[in-house]
């Protein structure tokens, strides 16, 4: 009989190099696209607006002519909390296990049927990377014929976010197992934002697999939580110790500082160690 | 027309007076179920709540009426457990209090979760790690033995006590008091930590953060200090009015000083605490996540370090040194100064815990999120204060709420 071992010991997670990406907002359209994520009549209203990928700007705060921009995409970190044990700030807080980490694939699930609005999960997290469907979802017209059949629609009173496209990770793992396969390889396994980047900006992987393009990326090292040992990574509020699967990329040290709130002289120390670690 | 009803030998306004107050406040009621009517049927987006804010108003009046229903399983405790008999004559206050705030506080959880009819799954599925569980389940149980606390007092109705078998089961009921306060108690004693546990164990947000014992933050015990030490100071207050617009004394002055000094001295000490607290966190706990004190207190149109001296300072410090002192407690209006800053005190605690962990920042590109309730959620937070003087102005027309009350007024 054939033994399931898909999934064991997995860690996938996102690099995005923000020096490559240039905010065109593809990724967030892939996210909408692949994951049904309704449109709303007024969508003026930013922050009742559902975007499971949101791209920030950002900028160095300097003046004309030495201004310069940076954009965010910023998905589920799908953090793995302290010690990297599955205690996510979301996971440990919501009150029926309607969010739920899973430990085969490192990725932070969302059952939509479980959750009844509370609402404690978006209190825990840093990044407000979760959202409440505040209305009934609604498509314009005819536009409910391309929904994907691979994606429940949400409903009203619910909490939702980015689930690393898992349906696109369960259909991989079902087309192995047919092919009498034990593992999926790497590309057979990808998020919509991540096929959508014209820029190449977003990659996509196992990070604990060394053949796979993120470990190489971020190179995370298993015995400080993932940190990346590379030195011009680094994860969104690294300190809280969320643990994220998300790492960022960037040669400038503006946007590098901006991925944690370092009081004053932390920067230079931590600018230090990656000048060092560059020699 | 409805003397019958009025305890024997005592005063009360008359029927069509009582009934126009009433109607008055049913006014308000009737708004307030409107709007809750609304947010039913057409869903959260009748609120001003959005993504980056998640907690209402309400959220912030539900620990709050909680907080200061703590008063009547602290004083229950201090009456049945402890066997402070001289307060015997002002549980029965306590105990409507509670009931009405508990009443109050699961009215607006219910209104508060975007799926009610889903709101079983915190029971049924429920997550041992969430202090929101632990919440709702001591939640509800300390309701339930509010309820039974408050049923021989019910029974005590002049035309309900003719009932030989409700006579019997009140009497019955009043001898095993004891357990169901001791358990009472336990609960409230847990579920008052475990909302201060809700936003302690967040690790992710600095402002809400705290270290702790074993897997309680230390906003766990200050909650459940907090409650026990300003409870009291909210039944004052409440006394004080009764006594105020009945233009009568209801309560001797022996037991409005003793439960005054309990609360003062409870004040003392968990201001203390908080003080402890605040200055480690700021110290220690925010600057290892990155963020110095002032952090939280600048940069936005609303929260300044005022919030923090007026918790800290006004409405903890000095309600403290009025109610320890004897000459201050004695004088009637520091009492009453005192009692009022200190149920704000806790109100602003609980305030600062729900609505200003939701506006600080955490991303360092990220800004303050402020925000102005809607209409529906104002008249769903009032609502419950409007049910709450209906349900205690009948308390006191029609039970012996007070009974020292024929006794200061025999004239």
């Amino acid at each position: 009989m054939k033994q399931d071992n898909h999934g064991k010991n997995h860690k996938y997670g996102m690099v995005i190099d923000l020096d490559k990406c240039t905010g065109c907002g593809s990724c967030m359209v892939a996210c909408m696209s692949e994951n049904n994520v309704p449109f709303k009549e007024d969508e003026t209203r930013k922050k009742d607006s559902i975007t499971w990928m949101r791209v920030y700007k950002l900028t160095n705060g300097k003046p004309f002519p030495e201004t310069e921009i940076c954009y965010m995409p910023r998905p589920c970190m799908h953090c793995g909390g302290k010690g990297d044990h599955g205690h996510s700030p979301c996971v440990s807080v919501c009150p029926a296990v309607a969010t739920d980490y899973d430990h085969s694939t490192g990725i932070v699930s969302q059952i939509y049927t479980r959750c009844f609005g509370c609402r404690y999960c978006m209190g825990a997290c840093p990044y407000h990377v979760r959202y409440f469907n505040w209305w009934d979802p609604k498509w314009p017209e005819g536009m409910e014929n391309y929904l994907s059949p691979d994606v429940s629609p949400r409903m009203r009173g619910v909490v939702e976010k980015c689930s690393f496209c898992f349906h696109r990770y369960q259909q991989a793992k079902d087309r192995a197992y047919v092919e009498e396969r034990e593992e999926i390889e790497e590309q057979e396994y990808q998020t919509a934002c991540t096929q959508a980047c014209p820029a190449g900006a977003i990659t996509f992987g196992d990070l604990n697999n060394p053949d796979h393009a993120v470990h190489q990326m971020v190179k995370p090292d298993p015995h400080a939580c993932g940190k990346p040992r590379n030195p011009k990574a680094f994860r969104l509020l690294e300190r809280l110790e969320t643990n994220p699967k998300v790492y960022y990329i960037s040669e400038r040290d503006w946007v590098r500082k901006a991925g944690d709130n370092y009081l004053e002289g932390e920067w230079e120390k931590v600018k230090n160690n990656h000048d060092k670690g560059h020699e | 027309m409805d003397s019958a009803l009025i305890p024997e030998g005592a005063k009360r306004c008359p029927f069509p007076v009582f009934a126009a107050g009433i109607a008055i406040v049913g006014v308000v009621v009737l708004w307030g179920v409107y709007a809750m009517g609304l947010c039913w049927l057409k869903g959260l987006n009748q609120t001003n709540m959005n993504d980056y804010y998640g907690f209402a108003l309400w959220i912030w009046a539900d620990l709050a009426v909680i907080a200061i229903g703590g008063g009547a399983f602290f004083t229950g405790l201090l009456r049945y457990v402890f066997g402070i008999d001289e307060l015997k004559n002002i549980i029965n206050l306590t105990v409507v209090i509670g009931f009405i705030c508990y009443s109050s506080a699961l009215l607006i959880l219910a209104i508060d979760i975007g799926q009610p009819l889903r709101g079983w799954f915190i029971f049924w599925h429920a997550n041992v790690h969430s202090m929101l569980t632990e919440v709702a389940f001591c939640l509800s149980l300390y309701f339930s033995v509010l309820t039974i606390e408050f049923i021989p007092l019910i029974l005590e109705n002049r035309q309900v006590d003719k009932v030989p078998f409700f006579h019997n089961l009140g009497h019955n009921m009043h001898g095993v008091m004891a357990i169901f306060a001791a358990t009472g108690a336990f609960l409230s004693c847990f579920h008052q930590g475990s909302l201060g546990g809700v936003a302690g164990v967040m690790y992710a947000r600095p402002f809400a953060y705290r270290e702790g014992l074993l897997v309680w933050p230390w906003t766990f015990f200050l909650f459940t200090w907090s409650a026990a030490a300003y409870g009291p100071c909210f039944t004052l207050t409440v006394l004080k009015m009764f006594e105020g617009i009945t233009k009568k004394k209801l309560v001797k002055d022996n037991v409005v000083h003793l439960l005054a000094k309990i609360s003062g001295w409870m004040i003392f000490t968990y201001i203390i605490a908080k003080i402890i607290d605040t200055i480690y966190w700021a110290t220690v706990t925010a600057p290892s996540q990155g963020f110095k004190l002032m952090d939280f207190y600048s940069d936005n149109a609303f929260y300044g370090i005022w919030i923090l001296i007026l918790e800290i300072v006004i409405c903890g410090i000095v309600p403290a040194i009025i109610l320890t002192k004897k000459s201050f407690r004695e004088n009637s209006r520091l009492l009453l100064i005192a009692v009022v800053l200190g149920t704000l005190g806790v109100c602003l605690n609980r305030w600062v815990m729900v609505l200003q962990i939701m506006a600080v920042p955490v991303m360092s590109f990220d800004t303050w999120a402020l925000y102005f309730p809607s209409w529906q959620e104002i008249a769903t937070t009032v609502l419950p204060v409007a049910y709450g003087i209906i349900l205690i102005a009948l308390a006191y027309r029609y039970l012996p709420v007070f009974p020292q009350e024929k006794e200061l007024n025999a004239d």
